[in-house]
């Protein structure tokens, strides 16, 4: 059944496009974040628990595989507010003819970008948010 | 003798796809969508000023009321919306019957727990002391 009928879209010579990138991001950012939660999670019980134990998720969040995760989930979560953003405009029915898809397609990268790294900016400045 | 000759196109449609509760899911998804635009944006001003408290200090944000109302509220739309994601991730993907059962549950299971622990641990910094 498979074999009989057409595969699309042909991935090997499909050309590239902003918006199939930005659907899969959409998702991968989205599973990405799911998996994030586990630091919630942790760094909520362990403030619960006591001082000791949030120790070490503090010694965990300032190591390097640490930062490497919280600038990664930082990305995830600017992306996937943003799409999600354009997304809502698209299920209110704005913003699907092909040249805006793509300006709005740009505007969701930049962003995320720029609130990354007005995130880590705060985080280099110490306090700068607090 | 099969049993679903018996039964109406509807009555075996129920519950499998958009019978009348179809769009349910893709409701709730955006409304959790909505609900944590703020919440997000909170969350990351709220996690900076966490990132620099010690741990008495930060202890006392959580248990600051209006923190603790926000930050409540970011974990259920959290949870909620992230199993209402994953679950549609695994119907896309995982073709294998019992593969995808085993998957929803673990997926459901975890947010279901991550939203009870979360709760909890919010509960008792915010009641405490």
């Amino acid at each position: 059944m498979a074999q009989t009928r057409p595969l699309s879209p042909h991935l090997g010579i499909y050309r590239w496009q902003i918006t199939m990138t930005l659907s899969i991001l959409h998702r991968a950012t989205g599973i990405a974040l799911a998996v994030g939660t586990l630091l919630v999670i942790v760094a909520l019980l362990a403030l619960a628990a006591g001082p000791e134990s949030y120790a070490k998720v503090q010694a965990f969040c300032v190591s390097p595989f640490g930062l490497f995760l919280l600038f990664g989930w930082s990305w995830s979560l600017c992306f996937h507010l943003c799409n999600g953003i354009r997304h809502l405009a698209w299920d209110a029915g704005w913003g699907f003819e092909i040249p805006r898809v793509y300006v709005t397609g740009w505007t969701v990268v930049i962003a995320s970008l720029l609130t990354t790294i007005a995130i880590w900016l705060c985080v280099a400045m110490r306090g700068g948010a607090a | 003798m099969n049993a679903t000759q018996f039964q109406t196109p509807l009555k075996r449609a129920r519950g499998l796809g958009a019978a009348k509760s179809g769009a349910h899911h893709w409701i709730v998804q955006r409304v959790t969508a909505v609900a944590l635009i703020p919440l997000v944006l909170w969350i990351v001003y709220f996690a900076l000023r966490v990132a620099f408290a010690d741990y008495a200090q930060a202890r006392a944000l959580v248990h600051d009321p209006l923190n603790a109302v926000l930050l409540l509220a970011f974990v259920l739309a959290l949870f909620w919306h992230a199993q209402l994601g994953l679950q549609v991730v695994i119907e896309d993907y995982v073709h294998t019957q019992w593969l995808e059962i085993a998957a929803q549950l673990a997926v459901k299971f975890f947010c279901v727990l991550g939203a009870v622990t979360c709760a909890l641990a919010i509960v008792r910094i915010a009641l405490g002391q």
